[in-house]
């Protein structure tokens, strides 16, 4: 029975404050600042706990971090955004498409990491959309084709996307999801009607006015993929740039990223967004600022929270060194 | 004979996807197709066997009641119920006009996927944002001149990559902030450290498929 | 006897598998032929044609594609709005639209061209109200006929020829150092830290009379560190049985889940203790990564295993595993050659096996020559990979300097 008591304390509080709060919640500036402040000081709390000679335990460090990643969703911050280097190329080798060019958008991720890659997937498919691109989605997870639903839905609720009157099979086509992992890109190397013989709304692959031609890779004139894991990013380097040459541009999780700078470095990715702060800086270069440039100011904290907490650690070391 | 069969299957196919690394002439491209769709059909019969399997272990701990045994029973009703709204779903859409799949918009599998199974993954990833803050707490520490260097780069990094980095260093020339260096070690220092391990690990699996291709090592068919 | 069987066994295989292969699918012929009885309104303006129009065959495939190209037209910025391939088989059969391009876009493939078929091209140059389906053939719009090209298949992709060279040297080497240390001569290996614990971590589960996890990754049998897992999973359930320390390894792929009973049985033979393995020690969680990490954590956190083995294929998953069996106060000894996951696994673990290590740890813990050979092998491997990289350097240094404009990079980079 005690096992129970938190969380339906927990509970019972989520549930408090999402009916008492009102919404959309918004904190004003001088609020904002006074709630930064206090985290701030609690840090400094806990730094002065440590050089008395408390050990601060992990559940602590957790609270930091949830109140440093829930609360600043509801201040309005702006915070200067740097465009990055692997950012800026991405957009570049875009922006030489010319309208009415092919890409190929594969969605190589499920729901878990949504969060983290579905701003920038939204923000790109806007912008293709916006360029007039014709975009051919494809996912190598199954949930993949069904997160590209939900970016058009994003793209379409765009006013100068909605007034250009997108049809599906024309403008923009949803493949939909194929097993096979690495194995289906090889096979879309040769025919891409073989992985796909009809779309996710089951019409045949020739009867789609936009893959009338597309025959496989060198009919595409820019493949972006967005990828959580494996098969991802990796695999369409390794088969579809090496093998097919395509021209291959790439969203990754923050934790993925750094992996996928060798392929950079090396030309095989034209450029990539690495999390949820690269998905801010692509919002930003194409002029749309959206979720994930409002996400900064959270991840802001909590990098700082972390960097706090190492800090922290490291004098409880320091300290204990002294004392030895 | 039931070991060779086995090292022989392994040996062909494995000697077909080299080749046809490097002979785009048929017939290598084919097999290599034949061989890659051969994978994908047993791989989905497999899927029975782990559903079984752990069908069998719940229902073993729940007929049991051994420790813990109302989890066996959860999953037995999840699974059961999920399968059972699916196949109703697709059932009912086939009288739809144009029919639907189970896992189209607006189904009550389509529910479940948004309203269980999204938050809950979600939640379980949205944990590693706790576990790396606990984890760099405990072990982060400038133990020695190595641990403090990385201990360095590991700051710029992560202040560097979000805007509050070139907020802290404004007072600097913008090609000076703290966000260049960031790049500057994600683009250098990082990147040579990845391709030392891509190239290793390269390495490592050549040397580990060859010796499967060639049966050295039979231990993945036969445990020796 | 062996050798005949075997040869018969590969002869019958290759024959079954052949036959599906010889069944080569037809051309499919598509796309509108150019009728031309239709006459549409012709533009007010057509632009001027694309000029210089080449078709050359693909190289280094599998045949069934030719590449063409063309100058665009000179009213590519102003009039033209695509461009329209139109394909003959000549014979006087007339031209079809086989695609399209952007305007300002100056090649195209033909995936469709078959083999060792004959075939004529031309490009229209397509303008504002333009019909597709007029008489392309006599507008002023269109380019000169190209042909008769055909396509063929090739039998060696040149563009490799480098990874050749270099896979035959690596693979020459491993083999040779096999035959040395086959042959009695000890080779010396550096020891790796984390495979000299395994053998401790077990007796540290005996003690405790706590229970070992073994958890090998989210991928299914056709990633190489899945495979290079389960001779591992073999030896920690062998040790584990001779300690009499009960073993649970929970999988995330019903073939893992086949494979890994294979070689925890084997193990326990091994240690003299069959009657002890119960299959189901080695079950099927769920092929869903959060599923699978919480379905873990949750085991972790109620069980207090006094060990847990991580190798494998890891993911996000890497953390929210280690820091859980961190908390709960096990050893834990991982091992994966995701370089994104390294990072999490040394800071939560005890131990580490990185990239290639977790290849070689079979071969560490079985000290099988033939096995130990192989790692001296991967280590040649290295050299040969250093070397490049130095000469590369090198080479490329003084390229820039000299301005000689080679490119030696060139050689090294695969098509």
């Amino acid at each position: 029975m005690k096992k129970l008591i938190a969380p339906v304390i927990i509970v019972v509080v989520i549930l408090l404050l999402y009916f008492v709060v009102p919404k959309p919640l918004e904190f004003s500036p001088v609020t904002s600042t006074i709630i930064l402040s206090l985290i701030g000081l609690a840090l400094v709390a806990m730094l002065i706990l440590t050089i008395a000679g408390k050990m601060i335990g992990r559940r602590t460090v957790f609270i930091f971090i949830a109140v440093a990643l829930t609360l600043p969703f509801m201040m309005n911050f702006k915070m200067p955004i740097r465009i990055t280097p692997e950012v800026q190329s991405l957009y570049d080798a875009l922006e030489q498409l010319p309208a009415g060019s092919k890409v190929l958008a594969a969605y190589d991720f499920d729901p878990p990491s949504a969060p983290e890659l579905q701003p920038m997937a939204d923000a790109f498919m806007t912008y293709a959309f916006k360029k007039d691109l014709r975009v051919i989605i494809m996912g190598l997870w199954p949930q993949g084709p069904q997160q590209a639903q939900l970016s058009i839905e994003a793209a379409l609720e765009d006013k100068e996307v909605a007034a250009k009157n997108l049809q599906y099979g024309v403008d923009y086509v949803n493949l939909g999801f194929q097993a096979g992992n690495e194995f289906v890109i090889q096979r879309m190397g040769s025919a891409f009607r073989g992985m796909f013989a009809r779309d996710s709304k089951d019409t045949p692959y020739d009867d789609i006015p936009l893959l009338k031609g597309v025959e496989n890779f060198s009919n595409i004139d820019f493949v972006m993929n967005f990828s959580a894991g494996k098969p991802g990013t990796q695999e369409w380097v390794q088969i579809a740039v090496d093998r097919f040459g395509v021209t291959l541009g790439a969203g990754n999780t923050a934790v993925q990223a750094p992996g996928m700078y060798p392929f950079l470095k090396g030309g095989q990715l034209v450029g990539l967004l690495g999390g949820m702060s690269g998905g801010a800086e692509f919002e930003l270069v194409t002029g749309e600022p959206g979720k994930a440039a409002g996400f900064m100011l959270s991840q802001s904290c909590a990098h700082v929270v972390v960097i706090a907490f190492i800090l922290i650690g490291n004098v409880a070391m320091l300290l204990a060194r002294k004392k030895k | 004979m039931k070991r060779e069969i086995p090292l022989i299957i392994t040996f062909i196919a494995g000697t077909v996807f080299v080749v046809a690394y490097f002979v785009p002439h048929s017939p290598f491209n084919r097999a290599e197709s034949l061989f890659n769709d051969w994978f994908a059909i047993l791989a989905a019969f497999a899927i029975w066997l782990g559903a079984l399997n752990l069908l069998k272990i719940c229902a073993l701990k729940v007929s049991r009641r051994s420790k813990d045994w109302y989890l066996g029973f959860v999953i037995i009703v999840g699974f059961f119920v999920t399968v059972a709204v699916g196949a109703y779903d697709g059932v009912v859409g086939l009288s739809n006009v144009p029919a639907t799949a189970f896992r189209d918009p607006g189904t009550n599998f389509d529910w479940i996927y948004r309203n269980v199974y999204t938050p809950l993954s979600a939640t379980m990833f949205a944990m590693l944002a706790f576990f790396v803050a606990s984890a760099s707490y405990r072990a982060f520490r400038a133990r020695n001149f190595q641990a403090t260097l990385l201990l360095l780069a590991g700051f710029l990094v992560m202040l560097g990559r979000v805007p509050v980095g070139d907020l802290i260093t404004g007072f600097l020339p913008p090609a000076y902030q703290m966000s260049q260096w960031a790049t500057w070690i994600m683009d250098f220092p990082q990147t040579a450290g990845q391709r030392a391990i891509m190239i290793g690990i390269a390495l490592g699996i050549i040397s580990t498929s060859l010796r499967v291709i060639l049966g050295i090592e039979r231990s993945r068919l036969e445990g020796e | 006897m062996y050798p005949l069987r075997s040869a018969a066994l590969i002869v019958v295989l290759l024959v079954l598998t052949g036959l599906p292969l010889a069944a080569q699918s037809d051309i499919p012929i598509d796309s509108a032929v150019v009728d031309s009885a239709t006459v549409d309104s012709v533009a007010p303006f057509p632009p001027l044609p694309p000029t210089n129009l080449e078709a050359v065959d693909v190289a280094n495939d599998a045949g069934g594609a030719l590449s063409l190209s063309w100058t665009l037209s000179p009213d590519d910025a102003s009039l033209v709005t695509k461009y329209l391939i139109l394909r003959s088989s000549g014979d006087g059969a007339p031209f079809a639209i086989i695609g399209e391009t952007t305007q300002s876009q100056n090649n195209f493939t033909d995936n469709n061209a078959g083999e060792n078929k004959d075939f004529y091209y031309r490009v229209v140059a397509h303008g504002e109200g333009d019909v597709d389906t007029l008489k392309l053939t006599s507008q002023a719009n269109t380019s000169a006929v190209v042909g008769p090209t055909h396509s063929t298949a090739q039998w060696f992709h040149w563009g490799r020829l480098n990874v050749l060279i270099g896979l035959i040297a690596v693979c020459a080497a491993i083999l040779a150092y096999i035959n040395v240390a086959k042959s009695g001569k000890e080779l010396y290996i550096r020891k790796i830290a984390g495979i000299e614990a395994v053998e401790d971590a077990i007796g540290r589960a005996t003690e405790m009379g706590r229970k070992i996890f073994y958890i090998p990754g989210i991928m299914d049998m056709d990633d190489m560190q899945t495979i290079a897992s389960i001779p591992i999973l073999g030896r920690v359930a062998e040790i584990a049985a001779r300690n009499e320390t009960f073993l649970d390894v929970p999988v995330s792929r019903s073939l893992v889940m086949v494979t890994a009973r294979e070689a925890v049985r084997d193990g326990y033979a091994r240690a003299g203790r069959p009657d002890a393995f119960n299959e189901d020690q080695v079950h099927y969680l769920t092929d869903d990564q959060f599923g699978y990490a919480a379905a873990i954590d949750g085991m972790v956190v109620r069980e207090k295993p006094a060990t847990i083995f991580y190798m494998g294929a890891f993911f996000a998953e890497s953390l929210i595993l280690a820091e859980t069996g961190n908390a709960a106060g096990a050893i834990q000894i991982a091992g994966t050659a995701m370089p994104s996951q390294l990072p999490f696994f040394v800071t939560a673990c005890d131990y580490t096996l990185i990239g290639e290590e977790l290849f070689a740890a079979s071969a560490y813990l079985s000290r099988e020559p033939k096995l130990l050979g192989s790692l001296k092998g991967q280590d040649f491997g290295k050299g040969l990979a250093l070397l490049a990289i130095v000469l590369g350097i090198i080479l490329e240094l003084l390229d820039q300097a000299y301005d000689l404009g080679i490119g030696f990079l060139r050689i090294l980079s695969i098509e």
